[in-house]
């Protein structure tokens, strides 16, 4: 034991004593959490818009109050002219173009009937999108006052409930797919690279020459990195209840669990990586490119793995951090209990196992 | 000095598939002894001197380290050696005392035994000012000095050198002997490899490997008489100069 506590101690200095390692470890996960949480985000505001009226009367004028008074648009010009629409969207500076035409308040008094054109830049289509349904919403919502008093002969009423994030709000997803990142990040890249520092510098080999079994060299080195995973995680968890204001809906305790299971998993992999790269920038590359944006990418945090072709979905599977969203999301989020995610632990409990299993046995086969 | 031995090596061999590293070797290294493991890079001395402490496993032949089998008691012999790389083997990041400490913890070393002995060994190699200090803050030789130091604090039978005082000036290099004399004279014995010819003549007995094979094994003094050389140099030159195997 006392052999074991000598590692410990040691690793912590080495930790403690290098700023680059402190940065990596204890500032990103707070960086993380605030780019994600304020400054990526795909909710539209305040969206800088142009209105062409061709009628000018007690209606259109309504409307573009209406429009110009939500937090969504900014009316931003009034255009006179339909040729100019073209010249306006190829300056960038709008987003969307309404246009009303000629006599729309004596279409819609005597025939029951207007048109109006929604123009939107759809060389961003997803935004394009969202405005041109903030925008019909608003109609409609004018539409349904102005009829309140004539009674239609049909109406079917939609009423839609967001269940779990009624307020649609972007930090819900990404509080999950963060914890994965910065875990997978500490956890497999540092591992990785503080035990190739002593093979490239060569202590390990003095190590190996010591009675200090290779196993619990292994261990010794990892857990460091275990606690401070859990000081990421509690900081990034008290991050997005207290300043982004996502609530974690289930059990913390099982929040928790799982994700000492993904640490541990994402150790394994550290120590696996480890021990087949021979310098810190191999195991840096192999970590980053090999992990981390497949963490990113195919996780389903940044993009859904439902819309991915067949061979990204499987691939995907092999991906530990996908597996780790799901049940964060499921558990934080949804409130979900043990019972209807033991199948995402028991996948991730058995990378972790096979990570292991594999990582020691290459750590002895290096010592014949 | 008496006749137990520390080191036996019988007909020690070690292949790497078709390429047989250590061949045929056998040698016996006396307690006490300082024992020299000359050859070219490439000859097979830091392969034989891996085998000897634990670290790979012979492909044939036997083996005994301080009375251990090197089959089979790798974990005893472990216990009782020292180890020097050819690479500098302290953390730069820890400082003079974290290292003796560090090292020191992971030989089983009782607190009180390590804080005794840290404060004759700093005072030794006349590093009280710097005991609070980070390692890669000292001049390289003071670093050798005190890994070898290191490598001894746990006072084991006997200890490996490999190639110990690579890229040191020569008046710190005479230094790092006296360390190794003071060693020995405490009843270590010391098995060091190098390309060194003058260091060779500080050794009580070296060996001469080329090729995988010990080419030449005796006293200093022997070997310049026997190959009528005025120093080791020449020994080494008129051997060496058959090796099949060129520099890796």
């Amino acid at each position: 034991m006392k052999q074991f506590f000598s590692f410990v101690k040691k690793e912590f200095h080495h930790i403690l004593r290098d700023p680059r390692t402190m940065l990596i470890l204890l500032g990103m996960p707070i960086a993380q959490i605030i780019i994600f949480g304020f400054a990526l985000t795909n909710e539209v505001k305040n969206s800088k818009i142009a209105v062409l009226d061709n009628s000018k009367d007690v209606a259109t004028t309504a409307l573009i109050q209406q429009i110009n008074s939500s937090r969504y648009f900014d009316i931003e010009k009034s255009l006179t002219d339909y040729k100019s629409i073209d010249a306006e969207f190829k300056t960038g500076k709008i987003k969307m173009v309404i246009v009303f035409p000629q006599g729309f308040n004596e279409d819609l008094q005597h025939f029951n009937k207007a048109q109006v054109q929604l123009i939107a830049d759809a060389s961003d289509p997803n935004v394009a999108n969202t405005l041109a349904n903030y925008a019909t919403a608003i109609i409609m919502d004018y539409q349904n006052r102005i009829t309140d008093d004539r009674k239609l002969p049909y109406t079917i009423h939609t009423e839609i409930q967001m269940l779990y994030n009624p307020q649609l709000m972007g930090a819900y997803s990404f509080v999950p797919g963060v914890m994965a990142m910065v875990l997978m990040l500490v956890c497999t890249m540092m591992t990785a690279i503080t035990i190739v520092r002593e093979k490239e510098t060569g202590t390990m080999e003095v190590l190996l020459v010591s009675p200090v079994q290779p196993l619990k060299i292994v261990i010794a080195k990892a857990v460091p990195y275990l606690l401070l995973s859990m000081v990421n995680i509690m900081s990034i968890l008290m991050l997005s209840v207290f300043v982004l204001g996502v609530p974690i809906n289930g059990s913390l305790l099982l929040l928790i669990a799982v994700s000492i299971l993904f640490t541990l998993t994402s150790l394994a992999l550290g120590l696996l990586i480890s021990s087949v790269t021979a310098s810190q920038q191999a195991a840096m590359f192999i970590s980053l490119v090999g992990l981390f944006l497949p963490t990113v990418m195919l996780s389903g945090f940044m993009f859904p793995i439902e819309n991915m072709p067949l061979p990204l979905r499987i691939i995907s599977n092999v991906v530990p951090a996908k597996w780790f969203y799901t049940i964060v999301k499921s558990v934080m989020i949804k409130g979900v209990g043990f019972s209807l995610i033991w199948k995402e632990v028991l996948v991730l409990t058995g990378m972790m196992l096979f990570f292991l299993v594999l990582s020691i046995k290459k750590f002895k086969i290096r010592l014949a | 000095m008496n006749d137990v031995k520390a080191i036996t090596v019988d007909h020690l061999t070690k292949k790497f598939g078709n390429f047989t590293a250590v061949d045929n070797i056998s040698f016996e290294v006396k307690k006490g002894e300082i024992f020299g493991f000359l050859g070219a890079n490439g000859a097979g001395k830091t392969t034989a001197m891996r085998m000897l402490c634990g670290l790979s496993i012979p492909s044939s032949g036997n083996a005994t380290v301080a009375g251990f089998d090197v089959y089979h008691q790798t974990e005893k012999i472990k216990k009782n050696i020292g180890y020097m790389s050819q690479k500098f083997s302290l953390y730069e990041d820890l400082t003079v005392k974290e290292n003796i400490r560090f090292y020191a913890g992971i030989y089983g070393k009782s607190n009180e035994f390590i804080k005794n002995k840290t404060g004759v060994v700093i005072k030794d190699l006349h590093l009280e000012k710097e005991a609070n200090k980070l390692v890669k803050s000292l001049p390289l030789g003071w670093k050798q000095k005190l890994a070898f130091s290191v490598a001894i604090f746990h006072e084991p039978e006997i200890v490996f050198l490999d190639e110990p005082t690579g890229g040191v000036d020569p008046v710190t290099r005479r230094e790092f002997w006296n360390l190794i004399y003071e060693a020995a004279a405490t009843g270590i014995t010391v098995f060091v490899t190098t390309h060194y010819m003058d260091e060779a003549e500080y050794c009580n007995r070296v060996c001469i490997m080329v090729d995988g094979r010990i080419d030449a094994m005796d006293t200093p003094q022997q070997l310049k008489k026997a190959c009528d050389a005025a120093s080791m140099d020449e020994v080494f030159l008129k051997l060496a100069r058959k090796a099949l195997r060129s520099d890796t």
